[in-house]
């Protein structure tokens, strides 16, 4: 494969990504990626940005040998990359800690964000209580209802957490909200997008500091196996986990790199979460991407078990990676997820966020069509605790 | 000559300066859009600026989002913005229309379908909020090889480059945002956009109108002193929500002949 230096200037893979916005936003985005660009080369802001990730996050995450269930399934065996074993549990820390870090850099004492699940929300309040910023998220009404423990977390953290009335009332109509925040307080405010998509330079920034995951994988594989994986797998939402863990692969053809999308209850039902398996390329918040519209370019609503995939976007890396044809993707349904989520639990004693039993069930499918002496690593991006009612609410119990 | 050139050269040889209102296409229901649009060039309108519903308005304030979404329940879509201009222009030829609205309705129509079938409307120009000219070339080609204009937006925080490169791809006129915000925002500070509109002036010749957070006849008669035209929208589609069906149409009709009164008093 060639030197992969995407995106280019202006934010672009192929036809992908870009800035899409209104020109009120464009000087805030022009001078965030100035910013961005001065803090990557500088050598101390990355060594403050490691130090944080290790003492404050608690990297390097384990890779750990799914032995039992990989046994169960009969066929290749499955490595589990801990990111679940953060800080706040998932992955969304890495990419809240940097760009805590940058508007620190930048002078900004407030901070924003969007949030679907919850998760990166809690993310942004631990680092803005950490750094002393003030902290606003927005947040869907409907999420806000689903995910009462996720906005107290939040509010013990010293956040506010807005509930956003307007469209589906989830996380792309908070994407909005977010947005409209930071252009109306673009002073003193520094938007902390929680995923690899939006305006560039979100998509690159949020990449690259996600793509810890990847580089540790590189190393930890090496020492336990003395080689890397055959398949690395992700779920996919808007794609932050996914596009940490394959960035360090992409150069190493050899190493198959599988997304994994919520196809909620089928692709057919069109009760999914899927743009990269069943929607077509079009432009949402301030990127070009796959995106799930109908005819009159029209966003449609989502449908996924889990809050973290519920978007009708991804990042544009992706779009990309997909049809250049160096990575794969695919979808499993809610019903898989939660078998993936129950399995792991039983064989493992982890309880795994249910984004990443995407991820899992995957997984769990491709793994005995392979010899045993193949691997597969897939990014365990969060801890299940917060799905515990959501899961209990399926199996008809109220907790 | 275009209908938006030929607008502002009859206004300027009168001393006069444009009243632009927006209306959401589709708010508050289908049917009533074409009355409405009538009814502001009867209150004095000069240009009307049709908004094209999307699902997901990012620059659009409360008001106007749920104009947008009032809209697109009954089905609205830019076929049928559309075919609205084309059933206004039946009985007015000269009112230049511009169509306000994001990309992805546009994409999924496709560039040059959607040109063409534009300028067979009656559409005038078309701004596209979210296709800053850095991303816009051959789509603005595209408007222009079929007569519309590409009409884009300058804000406060538009760099003196910026604006070099938005004039060179804008034409019919331009609109200036006069606050940092999404529309409907309160807080303007004209004395602030009349210090703003020189480094825009000294780089086109093109008409500018201002817009956002003008909300009465004086905000309109104080921009209208600096500006060619003023740009009013969420006030607008405020009276569009709150007035009862029966009197929509006279509410509206009024309210612009207000907001004409104030700016024909300028100056």
């Amino acid at each position: 494969m060639q030197l992969y230096d995407l995106p280019d200037a202006r934010g672009h893979f192929g036809p992908y990504g870009g800035v899409f916005v209104a020109e009120t936003l464009m000087a805030a985005l022009e001078e965030l990626t100035h910013e961005y660009q001065q803090a990557k080369a500088d050598p101390a802001f990355m060594a403050e940005f490691e130090h944080e990730l290790k003492h404050y996050v608690g990297r390097p995450s384990p890779i750990y040998h799914a032995r039992r269930w990989s046994d169960s399934l009969g066929g290749a065996q499955i490595y589990l990359k801990r990111e679940d074993l953060n800080h706040t549990g998932a992955h969304k820390i890495n990419n809240t800690v940097g760009q805590a870090l940058l508007a620190r850099r930048m002078g900004k004492p407030r901070v924003i964000a969007e949030t679907g699940a919850g998760q990166h929300g809690v993310a942004t309040a631990t680092v803005a209580a950490r750094f002393g910023m003030e902290c606003v998220v927005y947040m869907g009404a409907e999420d806000v209802k689903r995910q009462a423990p996720n906005v107290y977390r939040m509010k013990l953290l010293g956040a506010t957490v807005v509930p956003v009335e307007s469209g589906s009332k989830t996380l792309k109509d908070a994407l909005n909200e977010a947005m409209r925040d930071w252009v109306t307080n673009v002073g003193h405010t520094f938007y902390v997008l929680g995923t690899a998509a939006g305006p560039h330079p979100y998509p690159m920034m949020v990449r690259d500091f996600q793509s810890v995951i990847g580089r540790e994988c590189r190393a930890q594989m090496q020492a336990m196996l003395g080689r890397q994986p055959d398949a690395v797998i992700a779920c996919v939402g808007g794609g932050s986990n996914a596009i940490g863990i394959f960035y360090p692969y992409i150069a190493d053809e050899q190493v198959r790199l599988i997304g994994v999308e919520a196809a909620g209850l089928g692709l057919a039902s069109g009760k999914h979460a899927a743009p990269l398996s069943a929607g077509t390329p079009g432009v949402l918040h301030g990127f070009r991407s796959y995106l799930m519209q109908d005819e009159n370019g029209q966003v449609l609503p989502t449908h996924s078990v889990s809050a973290g995939l519920d978007y009708p976007g991804v990042g544009p890396e992706h779009a990309w990676l997909k049809d250049s044809g160096r990575a794969e993707y695919v979808a499993v349904t809610d019903d898989e997820a939660l078998q993936a989520f129950h399995d792991l639990c039983r064989f493992e004693g982890i309880i795994p966020a249910l984004e990443s039993s995407h991820a899992l069930a995957y997984a769990a499918k491709l793994a005995p069509t392979l010899p045993r002496d193949q691997a597969l690593l897939v990014n365990l991006s969060g801890r299940g605790d917060k799905d515990l009612n959501t899961v209990a609410a399926l199996a008809g119990i109220s907790l | 000559m275009p209908r938006i050139t030929e607008r502002f050269d009859a206004l300027r040889a009168q001393g006069r300066k444009a009243l632009i209102p927006f209306i959401t296409a589709g708010d508050p229901e289908p049917a009533l859009t074409v009355p409405l649009m009538h009814a502001l060039v009867e209150g004095g309108a000069d240009i009307l600026e049709l908004g094209v519903p999307f699902s997901d308005p990012m620059a659009d304030g409360p008001t106007i989002q749920r104009s947008s979404e009032r809209a697109l329940q009954q089905g609205m879509s830019l076929r049928r913005v559309l075919a609205m201009v084309e059933d206004f222009r039946r009985s007015d030829t000269r009112t230049p229309v511009v169509l306000m609205g994001y990309a992805n309705p546009i994409e999924a129509m496709g560039h040059e379908s959607f040109a063409r079938d534009a300028v067979g409307a009656g559409v005038d120009g078309v701004l596209t909020v979210d296709y800053p000219p850095e991303e816009a070339q051959d789509y603005v080609a595209t408007l222009r090889g079929h007569g519309l204009d590409a009409i884009f937006l300058l804000s406060p925080t538009t760099s003196a480059a910026r604006i070099e490169a938005v004039v060179r791809q804008a034409s019919g006129f331009i609109y200036y945002v006069s606050l940092k915000g999404v529309t409907g925002a309160a807080h303007l500070d004209i004395g602030e956009v009349a210090l703003r509109l020189p480094a825009i002036r000294r780089r086109t010749d093109l008409p500018i109108g201002v817009g956002f957070g003008i909300r009465d006849p004086e905000t309109a008669r104080r921009v209208a002193a600096v500006a060619d035209a003023v740009v009013i929208g969420s006030r607008i589609v405020q009276e569009i929500e709150v007035s009862p069906r029966e009197t929509l149409l006279e509410n509206v009709r009024n309210l612009v002949a207000g907001l004409r009164a104030g700016i024909d008093m300028q100056g």
